[in-house]
């Protein structure tokens, strides 16, 4: 069904912007120094859009405004999970941002915006859509890092972040251009209609190759890795989860958009490229992580590991195997939302905990959380019965399936290595001698934040088809 | 040689010529002006390709927006440009292998591959009344609608993040306030008191006093 310029296509997108210059205005003239209406607001909106989009979850694929625009399942369902995953996420950003000089409308705003960016880029037919999508959801990124204007280290990365982020625009543009070049159009089904008619030529493979070194670049998998852990660790850590894990998931939505329905005819043709960057991502983001002694850094290079893994599921190339990468990406922004919701809870008002070595005695004298963090510790080293575990399974699965055995047999060996330096924090939080308890100050609602996500971890995890249902309707396979 | 052609040689000349001053030339204020005349060049190269209204917009945007910023820039920071060059010649033979091999692939393109003359034929000049801004004025608020609009709100997030990064509350300077000057009267400010006449304290004082006079 095509409908041009239907605005009900676009809903919860209008609704959002609507949303956000309300709040801007609101925030404009309120004296509370905590926020709370900003928040709350930013919440509510949220759960509004949440069940919008909820409700129009069953409805066939539609595509519209000039063929820019699509709605199905896949969109629909990525964007039930950013809103989710936002949601949480601010949860912990608000105490993070009390106490240090970050406490400001725009913190709200600028989520808000990159989150609308993050729904055009997974709902996009086009390649303009995408990357104007990217780019906003770029832009409002680059500001959150550099919200924090007196930190050196925030200014430092989010200089960083932004040149680099422009340099894979710039690869991405370069590559979108020949394709539009040799196709004569911008629109995805509509490239994809041209190669199923024309062979591939050599413009289009140069395009390709653009096209997935910008991914990569984007996705900090190796060899473009090289700015991920720097922003990691220099960003403010409640940004830093922002950033490591919703974006992620719409990261997912584009490499749909882009390689699997512009380049569906043709997956021999980017699949080989995929999975030389993802086997090296994982080999190079373990083996990196086992040295790391700062707990930031051990998740950046984890981030690169777990992206190596997702784009395995993406390589051999079947509807299926896509669904056990969604369903990877989105286990993996909720596990390492948990991540660096436990840097965010260790940090107290003048002190961030960063080191591993901060973690110690943290399991003798707070049980409680001490195993909240080893259950994300084990989930994301994928042991079961851990939510981590599923999607690694599935996507090992596919690739044995089609054929792809010696890399399967490599990525299991490399996340054996993983498992050593996930482990290794745990050892710290349990085995290892300390004379005083680790001080928490957080407030009450990260202690349930920080509760809420890591149990939503063990349930998923005894129930792995709660989530994984959808990512298989997603990709119209029968869940 | 028809003197269209002539005039696309002459300016292709220029803008390459201009693209390689400035990336080699050692005073970055030169290498800026450079950018502009290799702007100004390829805007000339439009207007031969009929896209009038583009080429206007180049010189507007780009020569007269964003390169007088960047000069400004350029001359307010102090930046080390010797600095920067290290390593040029060290890394020049890896450079000049990887543009040349780009050259070949993008050379490919356009003799043999799919941009070749045989695979695009030459568009026909469009009439003299046709309006370059109607037709882009046409697709932009139909068919790329939901793009136009997308790029408005990454307007507004530039905004919203200049604003948020810049801004530091309002601070009180010692500016004037006309309006309250001219509310000051003799009322308000000045206050007579009825003093008694001190008597001296110190006599001698007054008596050298005296003598002075």
């Amino acid at each position: 069904m095509t409908d041009s310029m239907n605005l009900a296509f676009i809903t919860s997108e209008i609704f959002l912007l609507v949303a956000i210059c309300v709040i801007m205005i609101v925030d404009l003239y309120q004296r509370d120094k905590e926020r709370m209406l900003t928040f709350a607001l930013t919440q509510i909106t949220l759960l509004v859009l949440f069940i919008i989009d909820f409700n129009q979850l069953s409805q066939e694929r539609v595509i519209a405004f000039s063929g820019h625009w699509v709605n199905d399942h896949l969109s629909g369902i990525l964007k039930l999970s950013i809103y989710a995953i936002s949601f949480i996420a601010l949860f912990y950003a608000r105490p993070f941002i009390s106490h240090r000089n970050l406490m400001r409308g725009e913190y709200y705003m600028l989520t808000l915006f990159s989150i609308l960016g993050m729904m055009v880029m997974v709902s996009a037919n086009s390649f303009l859509t995408v990357y104007l999508g990217l780019e906003l959801l770029s832009l409002s990124l680059y500001a959150l890092v550099a919200l924090q204007r007196d930190s050196k280290l925030a200014s430092e990365s989010a200089v960083k972040y932004f040149v680099m982020g422009g340099l894979a625009s710039g690869f991405l543009l370069y590559g979108i251009s020949l394709i539009y070049g040799a196709s004569g159009s911008l629109i995805i089904t509509e490239v994809a209609n041209h190669y199923q008619e024309t062979p591939f030529g050599l413009i289009g493979k140069f395009g390709l190759v653009f096209i997935v070194i910008g991914l990569a670049f984007k996705f900090g998998a190796v060899p473009f890795h090289m700015w991920l852990p720097d922003i990691y660790h220099g960003s403010p850590s409640s940004i830093t989860a922002f950033i490591a894990s919703v974006p992620k998931v719409a990261a997912f939505g584009m490499t749909v958009r882009l390689l699997v329905e512009a380049f569906g005819q043709s997956v021999s043709e980017w699949s080989t490229m995929l999975l030389i960057v993802a086997l090296l991502s994982v080999a190079f983001g373990n083996v990196i992580a086992v040295s790391q002694s700062n707990l930031k850094r051990l998740l950046a290079y984890s981030a690169i590991a777990h992206i190596g893994y997702f784009l395995l599921g993406i390589v051999p190339g079947t509807a299926a195997s896509y669904s056990a990468a969604m369903y990877y990406i989105i286990v993996y922004a909720l596990m390492t939302l948990a991540g660096f919701g436990i840097v965010i809870f260790m940090s107290s008002e003048n002190h961030e905990y960063q080191k591993i070595t901060d973690l110690r005695g943290l399991g003798r004298y707070h049980p409680w959380y001490g195993l909240m963090f080893s259950i994300v510790m084990v989930s994301l080293a994928g042991i079961p019965p851990f939510i981590g575990f599923w999607p690694k399974l599935e996507i090992f699965r596919h690739l044995v399936i089609n054929g792809y055995v010696l890399e399967a047999v490599i990525a299991i060996a490399f996340s054996v290595v993983g498992l050593f330096y996930y482990l290794k924090v745990i050892k710290e939080m349990f085995f290892a001698e300390s004379a005083d308890s680790p001080a928490i100050t957080s407030s009450r609602s990260l202690k349930i934040a920080v509760s809420v996500n890591c149990i939503l971890l063990v349930i998923f995890g005894l129930m792995p088809d709660n989530i994984y249902q959808y990512c298989l309707q997603a990709f119209q396979i029968a869940g | 040689m028809s003197f269209q052609v002539i005039v696309f040689y002459s300016f292709a000349a220029w803008l390459i010529f201009a693209a390689l001053m400035v990336i080699s030339s050692k005073n970055s204020v030169k290498a800026a002006l450079f950018l502009v005349l290799t702007f100004a060049s390829a805007s000339a190269i439009w207007l031969l390709l009929e896209a009038e209204f583009l080429a206007i917009s180049l010189i507007v945007v780009y020569v007269g927006a964003v390169m007088v910023l960047l000069l400004f820039v350029v001359m307010m920071l102090d930046v080390d440009y010797a600095a920067l060059r290290q390593g040029f010649v060290k890394k020049l033979p890896i450079a000049i292998v990887i543009a040349a091999a780009f050259f070949a692939v993008l050379y490919s393109f356009i003799t043999s591959g799919e941009f070749s003359a045989e695979n695009y034929a030459a568009p026909a000049a469009k009439a003299a009344d046709y309006s370059n801004i109607k037709a882009l004025g046409r697709v932009l608020y139909t068919e790329y609608f939901i793009a136009f609009e997308i790029a408005a709100v990454i307007l507004l997030v530039a905004i919203v993040a200049a604003i948020s990064l810049s801004f530091r509350g309002r601070r009180n300077r010692k500016a004037q306030v006309v309006s309250k000057q001219l509310e000051a009267n003799k009322r308000n400010r000045l206050k007579i008191l009825k003093v008694d006449p001190v008597e001296s304290a110190q006599p001698e004082v007054a008596e050298q006093e005296e003598a002075k006079s």
